[in-house]
């Protein structure tokens, strides 16, 4: 609520609350291209290995197979559920992706096998939250023990190794120069989630679900419906990410891609997505994305552990929230002085 | 009668005899009053953090952040004992609570005066928290031979034949089944999570008990580090990570509502005690350690659809009587 201002000017109601070009000046995007391009100068400054272009290509695997799961997931997210499986979805279609493998599975089996077990598991989540009506962050916290869980009682301590050496392509391939397949696959996907958010009617139905869920239905949005296919797009780009990951890394243990959940969680409330529901857009993850891997990159160039970076993450995921709030409760209190 | 096994309590103890008596069949060990009490004994902790993630679950909010503030006050509690050998035991004890304290309430603070969502709020201080133990311990173990044998031996030692273990697990039992029923702030608990506006208009400040909440939360997750530090006699950075989802989970195979105001202190601690029996149980019956994570997976799930089920009975009754009220 905005305090009613005492002014002697006369007063008047604007066309638009805002005009086309401040608003586009305060949005979240901007604001997040330029923390992108400060850490992007600080990289620059601090480590004189940066600006390779090999090296910045390397760079991108920081964040591409995460950009992949936080798309879907912002989408989950907009419509006011939430998915902690994806991991664990990723780390199951690993696991048989492996288990196919021994049993001389080729690359083409090995990849419908692994987005084949993401659009399964995305299924299953789906059917729980939309049909039974249960609450989806005890759902998918059940679900992630219960897919990695399954990883664990295949592989237990072992390992697959061995992955035929076709299958490489999707996680150490280069499309063009220094662009991987990988990059190429993010853009892509970020594309299509882009187009289906922003630019269909069935985007529009995942905002209105979120804003207000019973009036959603009211207004003739098959609620339960979109929920069951977001989960489902959640668990593909689960799949997905795990046929790359498993590609680059060449082996599937069952403890792959631990905490994943919430690097992808973080991703997307960076980047703008309300984690309550309701809004957010796909631009704001793709920069959120960028942002997190330059700085797990430039970390890594200065040779900062791991853990330390996820101490950077975890206070990003806290800040980029509290600082517009803190922010917006001084603002009202500078006009009154 | 027909009531009484409708009550999630009832249904738990039903299904927890059973299992224990289904295991006797095969290995009557299993049922020797000293293993038994070795599998209460081995839940102990579990359940301390289960009570204190209950009361955050009641106010309609989550703390994912338990395991790592156990992790941390533990490593506190090791480290002041590694540098500082003469410090009373009593005293780490009080650093490592203490240390909790503090923990949960920058978890109830940003969730109270930022409003900032608790999952969210406990997601990222998860991560900080088990970043600050790297920092304080620079990534180094602290191995039994560095603690001293006074640190070590209190959750081994035993009282009137009890082991503190239990004996602490007990007293937390007995303080929050009080505190929940008599205290106006216990009340509170439920009535936020029930219907935090009417709890507004009854003279609740909503934010402050959430902000209590996790504090209780944090205090417990520190008595439970030292516990678990000086049982294990090691400390590092990934000490029970992980855990803070057999928490939630004891929480709702226990019938604590994740939608806030439902719940009880026997719920949770049942719900413990389920879990805690299948984890001894499985190598007794000779299924390997590995199963274990798919089995509370899908434990979990079962309680909530269960969870749900019950809740959407009551629901009707409460709306009929507010429309014979209206």
């Amino acid at each position: 609520m905005m305090p009613v201002e005492k002014s002697s000017e006369p007063r008047f109601v604007r066309d638009r609350l805002q005009g086309r070009s401040e608003r586009i000046v305060k949005s979240w995007e901007s604001l997040l291209l330029l923390v992108a391009v400060v850490i992007f100068l600080v990289n620059v400054w601090s480590s004189p290995y940066f600006l390779d272009p090999w090296n910045l290509s390397d760079a991108t695997f920081n964040f591409t197979e995460k950009g992949l799961i936080a798309f879907a997931l912002a989408l989950v997210i907009i419509s006011g559920e939430i998915d902690l499986s994806v991991a664990s979805i990723l780390a199951l279609a690993s696991t048989l992706m492996g288990l196919a493998m021994t049993h001389g599975a080729g690359v083409p089996e090995l990849v419908l096998i692994g987005l084949g077990t993401g659009l399964v598991c995305g299924a299953i989540n789906g059917l729980l939250v939309s049909r039974l009506g249960l609450p989806s962050i005890v759902v998918t916290i059940g679900t992630m023990s219960l897919f990695r869980g399954i990883s664990y009682i295949i592989l237990g301590d072992k390992a697959f190794t061995g992955y035929p050496a076709d299958f490489a392509w999707f996680g150490q391939g280069y499309v063009f120069w220094v662009f991987s397949v990988e990059l190429v696959l993010f853009v892509l996907v970020a594309v299509f989630f882009a187009v289906l958010l922003h630019m269909t009617s069935f985007g529009r139905m995942i905002y209105a679900i979120g804003n207000n869920p019973v009036a959603a239905q009211f207004s003739g949005v098959r609620v339960e419906r979109v929920k069951f296919i977001l989960f489902l797009l959640s668990g593909l780009m689960s799949g997905l990410a795990a046929v790359c990951l498993t590609s680059r890394l060449g082996s599937t243990r069952p403890s792959i891609a631990t905490g994943w959940e919430l690097e992808a969680v973080t991703m997307a409330v960076l980047g703008g997505i309300n984690i309550l529901g309701g809004s957010g857009r796909i631009g704001g993850v793709v920069l959120a994305a960028l942002i997190m891997g330059m700085v797990t990159f430039g970390f890594g160039l200065l040779n900062v552990p791991g853990i330390v970076m996820s101490i950077f993450v975890g206070l990003l995921l806290i800040l980029v929230i509290a600082i517009p709030k803190v922010l917006n409760r001084l603002a009202p209190a500078k006009k009154r002085g | 009668m027909m009531a009484l096994f409708k009550l999630r309590e009832v249904q738990l103890v039903a299904v927890i005899i059973a299992m224990i008596g289904l295991i006797a069949i095969r290995f009557p060990s299993f049922v020797e009053p000293s293993s038994l009490g070795n599998v209460f004994n081995d839940t102990s902790i579990l359940i301390i953090l289960a009570l204190g993630q209950m009361v955050v679950i009641l106010t309609k909010c989550v703390d994912l952040s338990t395991a790592a503030t156990l992790a941390l006050c533990g490593m506190v509690a090791a480290m002041l004992n590694n540098l500082y050998p003469d410090l009373p035991v009593a005293l780490l004890l009080l650093a490592a609570i203490l240390t909790g304290a503090l923990a949960g309430a920058v978890n109830g603070l940003l969730v109270w005066k930022l409003d900032i969502p608790p999952i969210v709020v406990t997601l990222g201080t998860m991560t900080i928290y088990r970043g600050i133990i790297f920092l304080i311990s620079d990534g180094k173990w602290i191995n039994a031979h560095e603690m001293t044998d006074g640190f070590k031996a209190l959750p081994r030692a035993s009282l009137l034949g009890v082991p503190v273990l239990s004996l602490a697990a007990i007293i937390v039992i007995v303080i929050m089944a009080i505190a929940l029923k008599r205290l106006a702030t216990g009340r509170a608990f439920f009535a936020v999570g029930g219907n935090p506006h009417a709890a507004v208009y009854t003279g609740i400040d909503v934010g402050k008990t959430r902000f209590i909440a996790f504090v209780i939360s944090g205090t417990l997750s520190g008595l439970a580090g030292y516990l678990w530090i000086a049982r294990y006699a090691v400390a590092y950075v990934d000490i029970a990570l992980g855990f803070e989802l057999d928490v939630v989970a004891a929480c709702v195979i226990g019938g604590v509502s994740i939608a806030g105001g439902i719940g009880s202190v026997a719920g949770a601690v049942l719900g413990s005690l389920f879990l805690g029996t299948i984890k001894n149980a499985l190598p007794v019956i000779n299924i390997s350690p590995f199963w274990q994570l798919a089995i509370s997976g899908s434990v979990i799930i079962l309680a909530v659809a269960f969870n749900a089920r019950a809740e959407r009975r009551k629901g009707r009754v409460i709306l009929k009587k507010a429309e014979v009220a209206a």
